[in-house]
């Protein structure tokens, strides 16, 4: 009985699966299509990717799309883990909803919203400071900025978990911060650690209106190519790039994965540490 | 902890390769400090092959950035923290970017090119003598139709949208202008009406305009009238011309009776620190071959009257996409309404919009 | 460890200052101004005495409510059946996966699935029946709304859901629960703190939707999102805009008000 109810499980996942992954496909077989639109498929070739790999700028473009999610979600792991520690550790229930309301803030705020205050907020500060140009850097600042309450989200319920008396018997047994926070702490948070790196990873690749209010000369990101495109159809040169990124991506996940296995047994025999 | 070690070195391993390809690729691009020229257009909406010829012939480096809209496009120039060169805003942001001075006036004689541009296309109502502006490509709000449903006849003028045989059938472009100009220029009202009167009597001419909408989409006209699933929409010529390439199916009609007459043209905004590069560049695009060029890539109507003769006749007599002298007196070009009879458009359009329901 | 706490969170409060409160103090100042940058209370007033904000917002809360819901039922099980396998990190990866593919060309690939001569109809072609419109329906919209939202509402569960306990759970078994009985009772109730984070990710940002309902819903139903995206970006009155959001920021306050008191009640 316990074997056909694990069948079924199985069955809702692959669906669940099918769902997400159907219009991926899809996208990817038209980046084969001859003809030049994804509303029919005229035959086999491989011209868009040519077109593609002729394309320096819209390779130079990729790249800094990747640089900027891949730097911008570390910063925003490590300050939204510390500032959920922090969250975690007040007292009061009354100012820990005021600092969780406020954590939300950016959450709520519909990306114009955002991408206009930061606009404001970067210029007023350039003209306080002398000059200021928008680009990386204000883009960099704005992606951290707006992937820091989803890391919070994503760490804070493994807080809930962690065993306060676990800490404070480490620290009787003379244990420094340090150490605490190395051996104790950080262990039980790495899944959400780790979600919300991924989560806010997602955030900075998908975002194209903060990116556009608060991006200057020389720097642009995939997205905002991508819907500035939109005008005039966007071509299937951007089915070749999401077919190169997404396996890519495939092979980074499930090499990361291996690795990380491979890590995990090596620790377990070591030292029981999670 | 040793994943999230892991995690960690692999992450920055990644960013350090990722920053190393790209300075690579920067550095073989040749992007030198004083000769660059920022350029600020839509999306693809020049022939990169241009772009690499006029690189070659001059020693330039264009870099080319690109907005979807132009009021995003205003919002970024007014805010400042930017240089853009060049940038090409439509008609009615023209007027509106001249009235806040955030255009360079143009100096006409370091644009020896511009007696290429036919006369009809100068010295417009947005931009009188062309003292900011040079046209880049122009066009009309129209009707496509499928001929497996429908014929010219059914959607050649505006009034005949109200055909209860539309029943949830059209697709109309997002605008507020449009919207409110179909209404306008069925009552035979002009499409920049600032009188009270004339705009309610188009709202209320619009409510039942709204039945006949399947949707009121923007940029995606394009794909739902390729794969049919609509069989009639109102859109622009230039997105017009796409669509009839891809479904030998599609037909474009100027309705009778006026309709807007739209144009992009190219400006040199206020914070442009490379203007003599600017200038280099519109004249480069003026040039009669490279117009006609540009033309054949984007599909969309040039002004350069000169340029019309390397283009393939099939193309340039189309009266849909080309009109007549006729056509073209009864077509008006939007203007800034001011701040105040935009939000009345605005306010009326959302209304219109949630009347649907 | 709370001194060492603080220094650390340095850098959130900077952010917090900065990027929060900052943006907050600025949006609710334009909130008082009009399009010539004057005092007024005109945008509140407009936005409270005309049906049309309120028509929106309660459409708005209606589908956020419903995507919220509808994303929910799909991914807790989905979320619990994925605790069960054997690599489970590397499958949860593959939920997260196609998030990285653009938006945009995601809903081109829904307008072509779903089209009136899309994938879906050419299936249903083969069983005989008439083509069905997908696209411009409630039924469309939600799909993809929910195809959207999937990934951030089965992370957070699934992370609550990882460290349960399995002694707890064979321990319930073992004192005569059956299978309902221990999931209402014992697992549901310690998987709840994933089930409000993946709650906040989801209901929040749905609330002002815009691109999904124009492209796959054609405008047919207006949102604050929609509004927000008007007043921003077309007429360029920031200050109607930001009323908007300075409403949103408030109803989001009183949620997350409501939610804590209930579940000090709850815990006692």
């Amino acid at each position: 009985m316990k074997k056909s109810r694990f069948k079924w499980s199985n069955l809702y996942l692959i669906l669940v699966f099918c769902f997400l992954y159907i219009p991926i496909f899809y996208l990817m077989f038209y980046a084969f299509n001859a003809g030049s639109t994804m509303n029919k498929f005229t035959g086999f070739s491989l011209a868009h990717f040519g077109e593609l790999f002729a394309d320096t700028r819209l390779i130079i473009i990729l790249l800094n799309t990747f640089i900027l999610a891949f730097l911008s979600a570390l910063i925003a792991t490590l300050i939204g883990t510390f500032g959920a520690l922090f969250i975690y550790y007040v007292k009061q229930n009354r100012s820990k909803t005021l600092l969780l309301s406020l954590n939300n803030i950016l959450m709520v705020s519909p990306d114009v919203i955002i991408g206009a205050s930061f606009l404001i907020l970067f210029t007023t500060l350039g003209t306080a400071v002398g000059s200021l140009n928008l680009g990386f850097i204000t883009v960099l600042l704005s992606h951290i900025a707006f992937s820091i309450p989803i890391v919070v989200l994503m760490v804070l319920p493994k807080m809930q978990e962690m065993n306060d008396s676990m800490v404070d018997a480490a620290r009787d047994l003379g244990a420094s911060n340090f150490q605490v926070l190395k051996d104790i702490v950080l262990p039980v948070l790495s899944p959400g650690i780790i979600a919300g790196y991924f989560m806010a990873f997602t955030y900075s690749l998908d975002d194209f209106a903060v990116t556009f209010f608060v991006t200057g000369n020389g720097f642009t990101t995939l997205a905002v190519e991508i819907y500035s495109r939109a005008r005039r159809g966007v071509s299937l040169e951007i089915n070749a790039l999401s077919t190169l990124v997404f396996l890519m991506a495939l092979i980074l996940v499930i090499g990361y994965y291996y690795i990380s296995q491979d890590t995990g047994k090596n620790n377990s025999k070591g030292g029981g540490v999670k | 902890m040793r994943r999230l070690q892991a995690l960690l070195l692999g992450i920055v391993a990644i960013i350090l390769l990722l920053t190393g390809g790209a300075w690579f690729l920067n550095q073989s691009d040749g992007a030198k400090g004083s000769k660059i020229i920022n350029m600020y257009n839509w999306g693809d909406y020049i022939d990169p092959k241009l772009i690499t010829k006029f690189e070659k012939q001059t020693g330039y480096k264009i870099n080319y950035e690109t907005f979807d809209s132009n009021e995003a496009m205003l919002t970024k120039i007014k805010q400042g923290g930017t240089s853009y060169d060049l940038a090409v805003p439509s008609d009615y942001m023209i007027q509106k970017m001249k009235k806040a001075h955030l255009l360079k006036p143009l100096d006409q004689s370091k644009l020896p090119n511009l007696k290429y541009i036919s006369k009809d296309f100068l010295d417009q109502p947005f931009d009188r003598h062309n003292r900011y502006s040079v046209p880049y490509f122009w066009g009309t709000l129209g009707v496509v139709y499928n001929d497996k449903y429908y014929q010219a006849s059914d959607v050649n003028s505006w009034n005949k949208l109200w055909n209860p045989k539309f029943k949830g059938q059209i697709m109309f472009v997002d605008g507020a202008r449009e919207f409110m100009g179909i209404g306008l220029a069925s009552l035979g009202y002009s499409l920049n009406s600032k009188n009270d009167a004339q705009l309610n009597q188009a709202y209320n001419k619009l409510k039942s305009l709204t039945f006949n909408a399947k949707a009121i989409v923007s940029d995606e006209i394009k794909m739902y009238m390729e794969n049919e699933e609509s069989k009639v929409a109102v859109t622009y010529s230039g997105e017009a011309s796409e669509m009839l390439s891809e479904n030998s199916h599609l037909h474009y009609v100027v309705p009778n009776g006026g309709t807007n007459l739209w144009f992009d043209n190219i400006v040199i905004p206020k914070t442009s620190k490379n203007t003599k590069g600017a200038y280099a560049f519109i004249n480069f695009m003026l040039d009669p071959k490279n117009a006609a060029q540009n033309a054949e890539y984007i599909g969309y109507a040039t002004p350069n009257k000169k340029a019309l003769a390397y283009l393939p006749k099939s193309i340039t007599n189309d009266r849909q996409f080309y009109p007549s002298q006729k056509q073209m007196a009864q077509m008006e070009v939007y203007e800034d309404l001011g701040q105040k009879y935009i939000e009345k458009y605005n306010d009326l359009y959302l209304e219109l919009k949630m009347y649907r329901r | 460890m709370k001194k060492y706490n603080t220094l650390f969170a340095i850098p959130y409060f900077i952010w917090l200052v900065l990027f929060v409160i900052a943006p907050v103090i600025l949006i609710f100042g334009y909130s008082f101004l009009d399009s010539q940058g004057h005092f007024t209370l005109a945008n509140y007033a407009t936005y409270f005495a005309s049906g049309k904000y309120l028509m929106m917002t309660f459409n708005s809360v209606w589908y956020a409510f419903l995507i919220t819901l509808v994303t929910l039922i799909v991914s807790y099980p989905t979320a619990y059946f994925l605790t069960k396998l054997k690599h489970r990190d590397l499958w949860l990866l593959l939920i997260i996966l196609p998030t990285w593919i653009n938006m945009l060309l995601k809903a081109y690939a829904f307008i072509g699935i779903f089209g009136l001569h899309g994938s879906i109809n050419h299936f249903l072609q083969f069983f005989g029946l008439a083509p069905h419109q997908f696209l411009f329906t409630d039924v469309g919209f939600m799909v993809v709304a929910m195809y959207i939202q999937l990934p951030f509402m089965i992370i957070p569960i699934f992370n609550g859901l990882e460290e349960l306990d399995n002694s707890l759970i064979r321990a319930s078994r073992d004192l005569g629960a059956n299978a309902w009985q221990t999931f209402t009772k014992v697992i549901f109730p310690l998987s709840l703190e994933g089930v409000k984070s993946g709650v906040q990710a989801v209901f929040i940002p749905s609330l002002s939707f815009f691109m999904i309902t124009r492209l796959i819903g054609g405008n047919r139903v207006i949102t604050l999102g929609t509004a927000i995206e008007e007043h921003f970006l077309v007429t360029q009155n920031w200050g109607m805009g930001s009323t908007i959001g300075v409403v949103l920021i408030i109803a989001m306050f009183i949620v997350m008000a409501l939610t804590s008191e209930r579940k000090k009640g709850g815990k006692r």
